[in-house]
């Protein structure tokens, strides 16, 4: 059977290289969707977030028909745990009426939550556990866990188990003023306490890139999602009804302004020299994700057209060399735009003979993809970032962009808090 | 203006300029951007080279209408201006020259602080003494967050002043009490802590690897950032103005009122003197030049300065201090070569206080490193020390709790030997018993690898009656910490004959990584600095028992300049220990370690007075009161031991160069006997290990300045009165023969 998509591949593509190996089973995108992504505190800000999650799994169930009880595992990613749903997989699985003897378990690894989602899902096909999975993610800053402080929440919890009524009026006789100061979640780091903005104008700023180099990506951002947005591209994206509001059908964060209003920005972060801006960042979002990943053979038999081939690994060179491919290869290029700032640094890293040498331990550059190939649908900067549902929207995009380009091959890469990044090879099925 | 744009260009040198060689400027954007570089040495400071350039480049930059504004940036990594060269300083042979070297200094730095053009210091690295005065003579201030930018006005620990402006400038801008503060203690301030204490305006944090070296982009990028600033300066969209707190503004207010001035200088001096007993003599000389300028004005304020500086250069104390900061430096080396295989894991043999010390110190550098004891308990409360010392740090905020979090991960406790077969040198920190070091030398050999050190911390155990239970001598060396071993910076390394080059070589890497200073000595009972320490701790028994009370022996010693007084060292040491060095040195090294009667310690033993950790020692110890007591128990076994004092040498000075002398003497006989190298090594472990008086800067520093034939002399009367252990060496007598012979030239 490999062999004969091999054949077919070679028939159809410019390239006679392909992702299968003998031996090993394919495993494929055969959908993928997401929610509209809104900005926080916009039309979803009385929601929580597995209704966004179950808002996503039910439009992956609506719109491929698929079976319920035949998926295996759910796998989905979340970065700020609403901690009455902690395992949110779960949660949004059975709101959205799968089976209940369909596991799920909640990853999260930061910006790159869904990717290691699918990466999971990737795994338990490839090595013949499951045959279909769905994998995903959510995130929703509307409304965020803040905390009472550590010593109101110590006092809280001896209350529970004072007996007596002295022994609880002692204890509510220690409340002090300070005990009432909330704990808000961490948005620094908390190996480094450092917060991302400020990493990331660091990281521009290690990289030489300028401010005007950044606007500039920020706004390419804006005007080719925009454009995509009007040409109807963003096909991923399946309707969500809000209770008592309209339904909601298009991200709400693309907005291309003009070179001049975003020079007048301040410095979000590093006051007064630092380059990074709001308008150079990505905005904080609302959204959810969902793919159907699934053995080869199976979405064959079942009658799918499975969209495209995934390889997942964590980093850009480590994926191309262990698929014999070439940067020259890929057709699409989907990279996470977390900051304008961090892009351009990632690309001007990518075409450094010295990082490569002093940073990667490689012997030359890996190489920069080239712009035509780059981003072409707008990227995270414009279309919003819902921290862990991110990774889906990559995948599917360039899946998309694929059939629509008419390309073989897509590369997805995405960094996240920690120092961690993800890359992902997407090869098109053949139609 | 033509000429001097064009010589402003590094890159079109048309009209090559008489050998400028350590600064040089370039114009962009209407800024001078000033570089310095001294390519002759690893690290900036204010030679003659260097000022004469920067005033040949200031005079060009003022003479040029085109720049508005400028900045001064070093281009050396790590390293803004680390001070004024000392050698500078060496080579004066009068007050009178040293006090015009600072009033150039004076006037350069008033010439940019009166500039018509603002000027910004960008600072990276090490930015002490006259480097930080350059700094405040500018207008403005940006400081990187690495961790190698450091500021100081370290002088007071060379017994100098700050004397290009420091004591003129620093009150103006911090205010009386942080001034005096940052000038007393010389210490260093972090740029984080500079910006809160007003000391910079601005602090950009270090950056990580990009395309280049990542030092060599922050540099370029603390430039750009400068470079903005000096524009914004100079279009005054940006001010040099600081926004003041309202305690800031309290305390302006308050100190505005001379009263309140006045008693400012007076609680500050008496605090200068309580801690230096008046030895020392440049705190007050600070002091002084900062209210002559505050009280009288500038004129008088920078004379008063100039004048001090130079009086202090010609003090013994400040030679002292700069001899021990010089062999400090010398102590930092290493001189046995580089190891064959450097230690990338370590294990210590026992978690009390010295092991687990030792292995604080070790892990906090990144060595993994086994900490093995055999309880349970002891394991646990070796870990716990470990912990609490690195928390210390992380609740000071020296260190994050993720840092401390990821140090500890180095620390692996166990009470087997499994892993051993691993490690690249094992120190043991075990009982003070030859029979058990012995027997856990032969467990160790028995699992670690050939190339393995097996180093022994022991204060007195001879090193080559350790080794002479091993199979492989060459690798048994001596390393012999200071407790706490986190806070106390000595090292002393003792060789045999049989230990190999290479293990010296390894024992002294590690001790550096360690953050050590190191001396090497040669074998024998109590080596270098125990030896010392014995004869100096019989005496004070014997002064003890000629009815000296234990407060007051203390108030001699430190008195004296020691920083301890010896009852308080007694009980730190440990009255057991004390004993246990006493009486087997007495054995080894006969009459000369006699004096005072060990059975005084003894019978405290029995009593259970063994110092600070039994509670009971020289003095009862509570964790309540601050003030000490006299033990009445100690008091009543001194009476039953009681001598009569001699009166002829009984007197208060006396009684201090008897216990001096003692000290001193031996420290000679161990330069006369080769245990010592040579007499830095000797200054630097009695200060840094013994605590002798830093203002002294050591028993050979000490023998220079006071005279060996004043001292001898000395000896000679206590000699008459007690017998042979005031006998002076045979070295002492030489040198008394010949006053031209000196320890240091």
């Amino acid at each position: 059977y490999v062999f004969t998509t091999f054949i077919k591949l070679s028939e159809f593509t410019k390239s006679k290289k392909t992702l299968s190996k003998p031996g090993v089973r394919n495993v494929v995108l055969v959908e993928g969707v997401r929610t509209p992504f809104l900005q926080a505190g916009t039309t979803y800000a009385d929601l929580m977030a597995h209704d966004l999650a179950r808002g996503a799994l039910q439009g992956l169930l609506n719109r491929t028909a698929f079976p319920k009880e035949a998926v295996d595992y759910i796998v989905y990613g979340t970065v700020i745990q609403e901690v009455k749903t902690s395992n949110v997989a779960r949660e949004a699985a059975l709101g959205a009426g799968f089976s209940d003897k369909t596991p799920a378990h909640t990853v999260t690894m930061a910006c790159i939550s869904s990717n290691q989602a699918m990466t999971t899902a990737v795994g338990l096909v490839a090595s013949g556990q499951c045959d279909a999975v769905v994998a995903g993610g959510v995130e929703f800053m509307s409304d965020v866990p803040i905390r009472h402080s550590r010593k109101m929440r110590k006092m809280m919890l001896s209350l529970n188990r004072a007996r007596t009524l002295g022994a609880r009026l002692s204890l509510l006789g220690s409340l002090r003023l300070s005990h009432l100061v909330p704990e808000l979640p961490a948005v620094s780091e908390f190996s480094t306490a450092e917060m991302m903005g400020h990493s990331a104008d660091r990281l521009a700023a290690a990289f030489g890139i300028s401010r005007l180099d950044q606007d500039e990506f920020a706004l390419r951002s804006h005007v080719l999602a925009k454009k995509a947005q009007d040409e109807g591209l963003l096909t991923d994206i399946v309707d969500f009804k809000v209770p008592g509001k309209d339904i909601v059908s298009k991200d709400n964060g693309i907005r291309p302004s003009t070179m001049e209003q975003m020079s007048k920005l301040k410095p979000a972060f590093i006051k007064p020299h630092g380059t990074v801006t709001a308008a150079n960042s990505s905005y904080l979002t609302d959204g959810a994700s969902a793919v159907l990943i699934m053995s080869e053979e199976k979405a064959l038999a079942m009658g799918y057209k499975p969209k495209a081939y995934l390889s997942p690994t964590y980093a850009i060179p480590k994926v191309l060399e262990r698929s014999g491919l070439t940067l020259a290869d890929i057709d699409a290029f989907e990279f996470h735009e977390a900051f304008a700032g961090q892009v351009l640094a990632n690309l001007t890293a990518m075409e450094s003979d010295w990082f490569a040498q002093n940073c990667m331990g490689r012997k030359a550059k890996v190489g920069a993809p080239p712009m035509e190939k780059f981003n072409l649908w707008g990227g995270s900067l414009s279309l919003g970032h819902p921290f862990a549902a991110t990774g889906c929207r990559l995948v599917t995009m360039v899946a998309h962009r694929l059939k629509k380009e008419g390309g073989q091959y897509g590369l997805v890469a995405a960094c996240a808090a920690g120092g961690q990044g993800h890359a992902m090879l997407v090869e098109a099925c053949p139609q | 203006l033509f000429y001097s744009c064009l010589r402003g260009s590094d890159r079109v040198p048309l009209f090559p300029s008489p050998a400028r060689t350590h600064v040089n400027y370039e114009v962009k954007d209407n800024v001078a951007v000033i570089r310095i570089n001294d390519p002759t040495s690893k690290v900036n400071t204010l030679t003659r080279q260097l000022q004469d350039d920067m005033m040949e480049v200031l005079n060009e930059v003022w003479g040029n209408s085109a720049v508005k504004s400028a900045v001064i940036i070093s281009t050396k990594p790590g390293c803004f201006i680390a001070g004024a060269n000392i050698d500078m300083i060496k080579v004066c042979k009068s007050a009178e020259e040293v006090s015009k070297l600072s009033k150039e200094g004076q006037m350069m730095f008033e010439k940019i602080e009166k500039s018509p053009i603002p000027f910004v210091a960008a600072v990276n690295g090490t930015c002490m003494g006259g480097g930080l005065e350059f700094a405040i003579a500018c207008h403005y201030r940006v400081a990187t967050k690495s961790k190698k930018t450091v500021m100081a006005l370290p002088e007071v620990m060379l017994g100098l002043l700050p004397g290009a402006g420091g004591t003129q400038r620093m009150p103006k801008m911090l205010g009386l009490p942080t001034a005096f503060d940052v000038m007393l203690t010389g210490r260093s301030i972090r740029a984080d802590k500079a910006k809160k204490m007003g000391l910079v305006h601005h602090v950009i944090d270090p950056l990580g690897p990009g395309v280049k070296d990542p030092e060599e982009r922050l540099i370029e990028y603390l430039e750009e950032v400068a470079v903005g600033v000096a524009k914004g300066l100079a279009k005054k969209t940006v001010t040099v103005e600081k926004k003041k707190g309202l305690m800031q503004k309290v305390q302006d207010a308050v100190l505005g009122i001379p009263l309140v001035r006045n008693q400012v200088y007076k609680t500050v001096t008496q605090k200068v003197m309580k801690q230096t007993k008046g030895l020392y003599p440049a705190p007050l000389s600070i002091i002084e030049a900062v209210q002559a300028g505050v009280e009288k004005g500038p004129a008088e304020g920078y004379h008063v300065e100039a004048v001090n500086f130079g009086k202090l250069a010609m003090t013994p104390e400040s030679r002292a201090l700069i001899g021990l900061y010089q062999g400090q430096v010398a102590c930092k080396k290493n001189n046995f070569g580089k190891p064959e295989r450097e230690v990338k894991s370590l294990a210590v043999l026992g978690a009390g206080l010295m092991g687990a010390g030792i292995a604080q110190v070790t892990v906090d550098k990144g060595v993994a490193t086994i900490l093995k004891d055999t309880t349970t308990e002891g394991l646990a409360r070796g870990h716990d020390q470990v912990y609490k010392g690195l928390n210390d740090k992380a609740k000071k905020k020296s260190i994050t709790t993720f840092e401390r979090d990821m140090t500890l991960s180095f620390l692996k406790g166990q009470l087997d030997y499994s892993g051993f077969e691993k490690v690249d040198m094992v120190i043991e920190a075990v009982f003070e018993d030859l029979s058990i070091k012995h027997k856990v030398l032969k467990e160790v050999e028995a699992v670690i690898p050939p190339h393995c050190i097996f180093a022994s911390n022991t204060s007195a155990l001879p090193i080559r009656e350790i080794a002479a239970a091993s199979k492989r001598p060459e690798k048994v060396i001596g390393m012999h910490y200071f407790s706490p071993v986190d806070k106390m910076q000595l090292l002393e390394i003792i060789t045999t004959d049989k230990t190999s080059k290479d293990t010296t070589a390894s024992a002294v890497a590690v001790g550096l990584k360690q953050g050590k200073v190191i001396i090497v000595v040669g074998d024998g009972p109590g080596f270098y600095t125990t030896r010392c320490l014995a004869p100096t701790l019989v005496e004070g028994i014997r002064i003890l028992q000629e009815g000296v009370g234990p407060k007051k022996l203390d108030s001699l010693t430190t008195g004296f300049g020691f920083p301890v007084g010896v009852s308080t060292l007694i009980d730190e040491v440990g009255v057991d220990v004390a004993a246990h060095v006493a009486e087997d040195l007495g054995k080894a090294f006969g009459s000369r370690f006699g004096g005072g009667n060990v059975d005084v310690l003894k019978t405290m033993i029995q009593k259970g007075f063994k110092g600070r950790k039994s509670g009971k020692g020289c003095y009862v110890y509570s964790a309540k009161k601050k003030d000490k007591q006299v033990n009445s128990g100690t008091e009543e076994i001194l009476k039953a031991f009681k001598l009569t004092a001699p009166p002829a040498v009984s007197g208060d000075e006396d009684v201090q160069y008897r216990l001096v002398s003692r000290f001193v003497n031996e420290a000679a006989l161990c330069l006369q006997e080769g245990i010592l190298a040579d007499p830095v090594q000797g200054d630097i472990g009695a200060v840094f290990g013994l605590g002798f008086p830093p203002c002294l800067g050591g028993p050979f520093r000490f023998l220079d300045s006071f005279g060996a034939d004043k001292l001898v002399q000395k000896m000679k009367r206590y000699e008459d009165a007690y017998g042979n252990q005031f006998t002076p060496c045979q070295l002492l007598l030489d040198y008394a023969k010949d006053p031209s012979k000196k320890f240091h030239k």
